[in-house]
């Protein structure tokens, strides 16, 4: 099957890469990038696991064609750190223990990234209805909630500072 | 709770961070599925479309031909099984037919068995080729429901197999009923002939998935020399080790397994649906091969937990509980093996009774192959038992948490099994649930109504080895072998902290591949945290211990003569010898080499856990939805060593409960299609679905543990599913015993009472 030629930016670098008109984002991203923060839960959108951020807009990678990456800008689950240091939602999902087996954490923190951009003030139920694409197994999301909502505040605090 | 000479830890009972968070939290740990070796090549299996059908013949030819395609494997490529058990994990494996459930040979038992696999340059390559092979069938009649599959007409799953009867007897005619076993203490005739009040009800659960986020994967490369290497995301690589090589017929140590993250297990994550075929496809090729489960896959082929139906019967005189009696029938899935024998043993286990009958039947059905679920086989057992108990006090109009109080089992009580309790938490449980700020606020409005339920888990013991060696600087590396699953690299570096009076922050953890440690059992049962850190604390002890011989040589004194007092070691014939931990991790080279302490056991004095929740519902009277308005979940910990992943593995295992009582169920066509295998349609509780989950922590040390600990991930699954259903019995004023109570379910049974 004719590849396609691709130039993108993924986290901030320029990325070319050959993909198959029916390949998803998700597939090149994992198994051709080396980008596996970003995971296969269910492959239809349905879990959010492999959310990032396209064009500022927050993705199932699943559910995007690695074509219509041309000249887009991703971020990925890798690239919300802030160089060395981490991004306030890393860190309230350490602080708060917001994981436990941590298989859904990369996406819950693309979309907690992604909500908090716009919403540092979001309160509970507009995290939860923000979230409700993002499925969690272990942890009954109590601690994912607090954590974001702990990350906002202090993403509030910083912007005031 | 809190006793008067309760020891004053250090490090267990604060809330460090854990030491594998930052992989976790910048996506940079290594998964299953995110495994890549040079030259990988990607394998599918073809699986049965069919419930039940004879395979008469298999047309590998067009795949061979497709595009991209290196290697096929059916049945045939295994070497013939022998049949045997091995003890798995948590449960037990019979070899010959897990080589079956890997690929069928002759006949496919369940929709999702697997015929044969192709591996190819590509995944979208192997897919394609997968649906090029050619498979004629010759289709049988299925049986999905374990009181079906139990009749004398039903459709027979295995010709060959005869019920094992009580006392090892065997019937004379094939059946589907695998096993029926009993365990009885006391007279219960006797016991219900005393009763002045006698509740009996039946009760159904569907098929439930644990729905780990991850689906399974490994990769396998069998090397020329025949060695084989595994990676794989799995809850026991020392089980996936002796499972592949019992398939593939090569030793244990010619088998390297490395576990990699694990995306969820919950008992699910033990049996080897790929490891042995990608490591058969990658021997043809000559390259590694990583075979991937979709989410379709997971739901059809893996090991989900039973559907069951229970019938409970219970007599009660002046508030204490005479006798009970049940039978519980179980779906083992395609082979035989459900955890109904343990739901059996947990069912009762919070009450002290002392006439008890309890009959357990495990059925085979045109289903998957079934495998643990977080305390397996409990909730279902909770869920009838549980529930007559609730009958019985709304029907002698008593408090449900005074009457658990009266009749609950405390150290001391004789269980089913003949065990006796030592010390345990029950009555602490359900006195704090009395005394908690949630039951002491009345519920009121239209609709709602409150439930309570308790659940009792045995907790694991068994096997554990780990290692821990000093470094120059004082640092300690902890090498060990239980997968982590939901914080245990932190739950046992706290111990190690505590046992050698070191910082948490010095230790750091590696939880390696089956070549680098010894055997460890699987992270199960509740077990690890438990089990392992008791390794982990004698391993401490073991560093303890040679470096006062060492300091005592250094001293030109007798061992004895040195103590270590909260990180110094001391000479008491001279007090003004001192050393710290780290001074003598630096002296470890001229003083004897490397100090590493290393301990291997098979855990002994395991405590058992308890749990009583509390929940609050609202229930639509026009959709039939439920909603939770509050929940309060209280368990005895023993001795919680990292607070936060307690109340994690609380509330997350009420989510469960909640979503098993609620919504989640196999739903199954006539002929035994699975029509709700995505996440879409098998609906798992969302953020939406849950309110914060109220935990209350309790301390009942562990007298088996130095600090106490008891197992405690499992437990808090087993109310639930009772707790919600007494819930929604007080909010309609109408029982409901079938699972789930999905709002079609829910509005259906109340209009049909209008």
């Amino acid at each position: 099957m004719a590849r396609t030629h691709v130039v993108t930016t993924i986290n901030g670098s320029e990325t070319e890469f050959l993909a198959e008109p029916r390949e998803s984002l998700l597939s090149v991203l994992r198994e051709t990038l080396g980008l596996t923060g970003a995971k296969e839960g269910c492959n239809n959108g349905n879990c959010g696991a492999c959310n990032v951020l396209f064009n500022g807009r927050l993705v199932n990678a699943c559910c995007v064609l690695a074509v219509e990456a041309q000249e887009a800008s991703i971020t990925t689950a890798e690239g919300i750190a802030n160089g060395a240091g981490l991004h306030p939602v890393q860190q309230a999902f350490l602080e708060e223990a917001a994981l436990q087996c941590g298989i859904c954490t990369p996406g819950f923190i693309v979309a907690a990234v992604a909500l908090l951009g716009k919403e540092p003030d979001a309160d509970e139920q507009r995290i939860r209805a923000y979230l409700a694409g993002n499925l969690c197994r272990c942890t009954g999301y109590d601690k994912i909630i607090r954590a974001v909502q702990k990350a906002g505040e202090k993403m509030q605090q910083g912007a005031s500072a | 709770m809190t006793s008067a000479e309760k020891p004053d830890f250090k490090v267990v009972g604060t809330r460090p961070i854990r030491p594998d968070g930052v992989e976790k939290v910048t996506g940079r740990a290594r998964y299953g599925a995110d495994t890549h070796p040079p030259g990988l090549a990607y394998a599918q299996i073809l699986r049965s479309p069919h419930a039940h059908a004879r395979i008469v013949s298999v047309d590998l030819s067009e795949a061979e031909k497709s595009p991209g395609v290196l290697a096929v494997a059916t049945h045939s490529d295994l070497p013939a099984a022998e049949d045997k058990t091995e003890a798995v994990g948590e449960g037990a494996v019979n070899i010959k037919e897990l080589s079956e459930l890997i690929l069928a040979s002759e006949k496919v038992l369940f929709a999702g068995h697997g015929i044969a696999a192709v591996a190819a340059q590509t995944q979208n390559q192997a897919d394609d080729a997968v649906a090029k092979i050619k498979v004629e069938y010759e289709l049988l009649p299925a049986v999905l429901d374990v009181r079906d599959a139990m009749r004398d007409d039903a459709p027979i799953l295995d010709e060959s197999r005869r019920t094992k009867e009580l006392g090892g007897e065997t019937s004379d005619r094939p059946s589907n009923i695998a096993s029926h076993s009993q365990f009885a203490a006391g007279d219960v005739e006797a016991g219900f002939a005393e009763a002045d009040l006698i509740v009996e009800r039946a009760f159904t659960t569907k098929m439930v998935h644990q729905g780990y986020i991850e689906p399974h994967s490994s990769t396998a490369m069998w090397n020329p020399d025949d060695t084989i290497a595994v990676w794989t995301s799995t809850q026991g690589p020392f089980a996936v080790r002796s499972q592949v090589a019992e398939i593939l017929r090569r030793s244990l140590g010619s088998i390297r397994v490395t576990p990699m993250e694990i995306g969820g297990g919950f008992g699910g994550k033990m049996t080897i649906y790929l490891d042995a075929i990608a490591a058969v496809l990658s021997r043809k090729i000559g390259r590694p091969v990583k075979m991937s489960m979709s989410r379709r896959d997971v739901f059809e082929a893996s090991g989900p937990t039973s559907g069951t139906a229970i019938r409970m019967k219970m007599g009660v005189k002046d508030g204490k509980i005479t006798a009970a009696e049940a039978s519980l029938t179980y779906e083992a899935g395609a082979f035989a093996g459900s955890s109904v024998g343990a739901g059996a043993m947990c069912m009762l286990a919070p009450y002290s009774i002392e006439n008890i009958k309890l009959d357990t039947y495990d059925v085979v059905v045109n289903k998957p192959k079934t495998a643990a679920y977080r305390a397996p086989g409990a909730p279902a057992a909770a869920f009838a038992s549980e529930q007559v108990i609730d009958e019985i006090t709304k029907q002698l109009d008593v408090d449900p948490l005074q009457f658990r109080l009266q009749n609950s089992s405390r150290e001391g009580t004789k269980m089913v099994t003949g065990m006796v309790f030592p010390t345990i938490g029950h009555e602490e449980c359900v006195q704090a649930a009395l005394d908690s700020p949630h039951y002491k606020t009345p519920i009121e409005g239209p609709n709602r109504g409150r439930g309570v339920a308790s659940g009792f888990w045995f907790n694991g013991g068994m096997q554990s080895s780990v290692a821990a060696s000093v470094n120059p600087d004082g640092s300690v590396n902890l090498t060990e072998g239980s997968p982590d699953i939901g914080g245990t690299r932190a739950s046992l570096s706290m111990q190690l902290a505590e046992s050698l009076g070191v910082s948490y922050e010095d230790i750091r953890p590696a939880v390696v591949d089956t070549d680098s440690i010894g055997h460890n059992d699987v992270t199960g049962g509740s077990r690890t945290t438990f089990a392992s850190g008791l390794a982990v604390y004698e391993a401490g002890q073991a560093v303890v211990g040679q470096m006062k011989e060492r300091a005592a040589k250094l001293w030109s004194v007798e061992a004895d003569d040195v103590v270590y007092e909260e990180g110094v070691l001391k000479c008491l014939k001279d007090s003004t010898k001192e050393m710290t931990f780290k001074e003598m991790a630096a002296q470890s080279a001229r003083t004897g080499g490397p100090i590493v302490g290393q301990a291997s056991l098979n855990a002994r004095g395991v405590g058992a856990a308890f749990a009583t929740h509390i929940v609050d519902v609202e229930v639509d009277p026009d959709t039939g939805k439920t909603e939770i308005l509050r929940y309060t979940a209280v368990q005895d910990a023993g001795k919680a060593v990292h607070p936060s992943y307690v109340e994690g593995q609380i509330q997350g295992g009420v989510a469960q409960g909640v979503g098993w009582a609620l919504n989640e169920e196999y739903f199954y066509d006539e002929e035994g299609q699975l029509l709700n295998s995505s996440f879409l349609d098998y609906r798992m509780p969302t953020t939406l679905d849950l309110p914060m989950i109220d935990t209350i922590v309790l301390e009942v040390p562990n007298p088996g543990h130095p600090y106490g600990v008891r197992g405690v991930g499992e437990v808090p699954i087993i109310p639930p599913l009772a707790a919600v259903a007494n819930a929604v019995a007080d909010a309609t004023g109408q029982r409901f015993t079938d699972l789930p109570m999905s709002p079609r379910r829910v509005v259906e049974t109340l209009q049909e009472l209008d």
